[in-house]
């Protein structure tokens, strides 16, 4: 009741500035300077949302380093429909409850135009309901999992879905590589590496391969050599491990003292440079599948690359390539729309085709998801060579 | 069933590691009768210590192996013992008198504070910890492959168990040790000093734990800052089942939970291997809380 009658004598200003919800309104009263600051401002506010801290930390300050890149690119040169760009970052902790109530305040207390993030797919689950119901288009630079774009029409990703990559692992393996005996280590605590695991395996039987043992492994594993000495013993040709770096360096390393000599492989989460730091020497004759190549030679991937070097003074990985390309295409949506109201800032970017991404050609189709073309990436002399690119 | 060597040696190899760090449960435990539960976290520092001093002790001595590793190793055991002792000194000592709830709850929040401040410090990424044990096959068959690095590992592990039994059993600080777990009031009647006693346990435990973090950070070459908490536990659950207070009893207790882990991990499935850990626990809470090695023991300490 105290909260109440604080609240009555404001309402109507919350109210014009909020919307009429009243759980809305008493989180506007909180925070009513946000409010009113947002409207002497000119230039237009974009979202972001990525684990700085946590479990997740390395991908999150990827993602707001490829970001930062394109916001200052956008505002040196003049900007987007006359305005300057302003990025507003939130810190999700890597947990999903947080990822959900810094989308709430971006939207409500900041509101902004349209939301970026997140690179793991259950926090982007989070937030991608709060978007969609205030109709701010959100587009997720690295969340693979199929159900992100189907939360609804304002949800896009710039990155492939799963069950594409896992189908590119089974060919590779199944046509390039010319090997039909897989092993499969898997980590069952983390979603993605159960999915992708799956949709590899399911691509692979249906070319005739045939999955001769499958092992499990929890993240936070540091041990796996009893789940390897089984897989030894079942005689694989390759053994695919959909999980992300850290394990993946370890279960290589480990492989190798077992004296297992056939190569190993993994899709996009082992993507990071800790992977080698780890893996050291071991990791030769890898190979995993991922969204682009530092050594690819189109122009655009070279610019992002010289650029991102000059900035930062390090390679981009794969994450900052990809959320580097989300606000590209956000801004790109943008100039097309002449506007940054929400239903035509949404046709817009689905309308985005045949745009020039430093991680492919992207098209989004018609269920939200960017069709493009992956890469195999070989870990040869202690470096990532382009293996081959891999079309849908 | 032909790998079933090379899964001992698996099992063995982390069982070493597990009975250090129970070791140090165990010996506080026995003087203090308290479960320290931040020791998992020593653990932790001392990787750490062996992360941050590798690189630089193995120039100084020619890069040569055979020094550094030593060398390294017994730094991070002074590193951790100063550590332990601290702990002690400013956490558990002045809540001596109160109950040992209390003294409990201090130690979850001296755990919290090491896992989470080693966050801050160390960064929450994972580190390669870098190479302190030379990796050469010594057998190299179809079913069994030996490198040097788990042979070390359980040589030194085993070297370390025989040193403290030799401390415990034959030195007058070890038979100060055995006297306070016997009766505190009656020892520092007898005018042992018990706060000395109390540090030099911490001083036992912590550079155990140390040691198991080098040796751990060997076998298992990525180390964060919240690797101490899942060994740690089932270094507890291995001081249990050997029964609490127990010297040889942690360091079976160790072994058995190793092997354990591994069997379930490479013949059932490593998605029941906690609940097969923690199972055993409960299972022996409820019919044997004395642990396997019980307190008919002699040298409790």
């Amino acid at each position: 009741m105290l909260q109440k009658s604080a609240v009555n004598p404001f309402s109507s200003a919350v109210r014009a500035c909020l919307g009429s919800h009243p759980l809305v309104a008493i989180w506007g009263i909180l925070l009513l300077a946000g409010c009113g600051g947002g409207g002497g401002d000119s230039a237009i506010p974009i979202g972001e949302y990525s684990s700085l801290t946590g479990t997740a930390a390395t991908f999150g300050t990827s993602t707001h380093k490829g970001a930062t890149l394109v916001m200052e690119e956008t505002n040196g040169s003049g900007g987007v429909l006359g305005k300057q760009i302003k990025l507003l970052t939130e810190d999700t902790q890597s947990k999903p409850e947080e990822a959900a109530t810094v989308v709430t305040k971006l939207i409500t207390r900041d509101g902004v135009k349209a939301i970026v993030g997140e690179v793991a797919s259950g926090r982007t689950l989070a937030a991608a309901p709060i978007c969609q119901s205030n109709g701010v288009p959100m587009i997720t630079p690295s969340s693979t999992n199929p159900k992100v774009t189907q939360v609804g029409d304002y949800i896009f990703r710039v990155c492939f879905t799963d069950d594409f990559q896992g189908d590119v692992i089974a060919r590779f393996v199944h046509n390039t590589l010319n090997l039909k005996r897989a092993a499969l280590l898997k980590d069952v605590k983390n979603e993605y590496s159960v999915g992708l695991g799956k949709y590899f395996a399911q691509s692979f039987r249906q070319m005739g391969g045939e999955i001769v043992v499958e092992q499990a492994y929890s993240e936070g594993d540091n041990d796996f050599k009893a789940q390897l000495t089984a897989i030894k013993a079942a005689n694989p040709e390759i053994i695919v491990v959909p999980g992300y770096y850290n394990e993946a360096a370890l279960i290589v390393k480990q492989g190798r003292e077992l004296n297992i000599t056939v190569p190993f492989m993994g899709g996009d989460g082992w993507d990071s440079a800790k992977l080698l730091e780890i893996g050291g020497t071991a990791m030769e004759g890898t190979y995993y599948a991922n969204h682009y190549s530092t050594t690819d030679p189109r122009q655009v991937v070279q610019n992002f690359v010289k650029k991102f070097h000059e900035k930062y003074n390090e390679t981009p990985d794969a994450i900052a390539a990809l959320s580097y390309d989300a606000v590209r295409i956000l801004m790109d949506a943008m100039r097309r729309a002449g506007s940054t109201d929400g239903p035509k800032l949404r046709d817009a970017i689905a309308a985005t085709k045949g745009f020039d991404g430093v991680t492919g050609t992207i098209t989004i189709d018609a269920n939200r998801n960017a069709s493009k073309s992956a890469v195999i990436l070989a870990i040869k002399d202690g470096k990532l060579t382009l293996r081959e690119t891999i079309r849908p | 069933m032909s790998e079933l060597l090379q899964q001992v040696i698996n099992g063995i190899s982390l069982g070493s590691i597990y009975a250090l760090i129970a070791l140090g449960y165990t010996m506080v435990y026995g003087v203090l009768r308290f479960i320290n539960f931040a020791h998992g976290d020593v653990f932790m520092v001392g990787a750490f210590v062996g992360y941050y001093a590798a690189p630089r002790i193995t120039p100084l001595v020619g890069g040569s192996l055979l020094i550094a590793g030593p060398v390294t190793l017994l730094l991070s055991m002074l590193v951790c013992s100063a550590l332990g002792v601290t702990i002690e000194k400013l956490a558990y000592r002045p809540l001596r008198p109160r109950p040992k709830l209390t003294i409990l709850i201090t130690a979850i929040g001296i755990s919290l504070f090491l896992e989470f401040g080693g966050q801050l410090v160390f960064g929450p990424d994972p580190k390669s910890f870098p190479t302190l044990l030379p990796s050469t096959v010594l057998i190299n068959t179809p079913n069994l492959v030996l490198r040097s690095t788990p042979v070390i590992v359980i040589g030194t592990a085993l070297g370390l168990m025989l040193l403290l039994r030799f401390i415990v059993l034959k030195t007058k600080m070890g038979t100060a040790m055995r006297a306070v777990s016997y009766n505190q009031s009656a020892a520092s009647l007898m005018g042992i000093n018990i706060d000395t006693v109390i540090s030099f346990t911490f001083v036992l435990g912590s550079s155990l734990a140390a040691a198991a973090g080098i040796l751990y950070g060997s076998l298992y070459p990525s180390i964060n800052p919240l690797m101490g908490v899942f060994p740690g536990l089932k270094a507890f659950i291995a001081a249990v089942l050997g029964g609490i207070g127990n010297i040889p009893g942690a360091a079976l207790g160790g072994f058995i939970i190793g092997l354990i882990e591994t069997f379930v991990t490479g013949y059932l499935s490593p998605t029941y291997r906690d609940a097969i850990a923690f199972g055993i626990l409960i299972l022996i809470l409820l019919f044997k809380p004395s642990g396997i090695l019980g307190r008919a023991e002699a040298e409790k300490v």
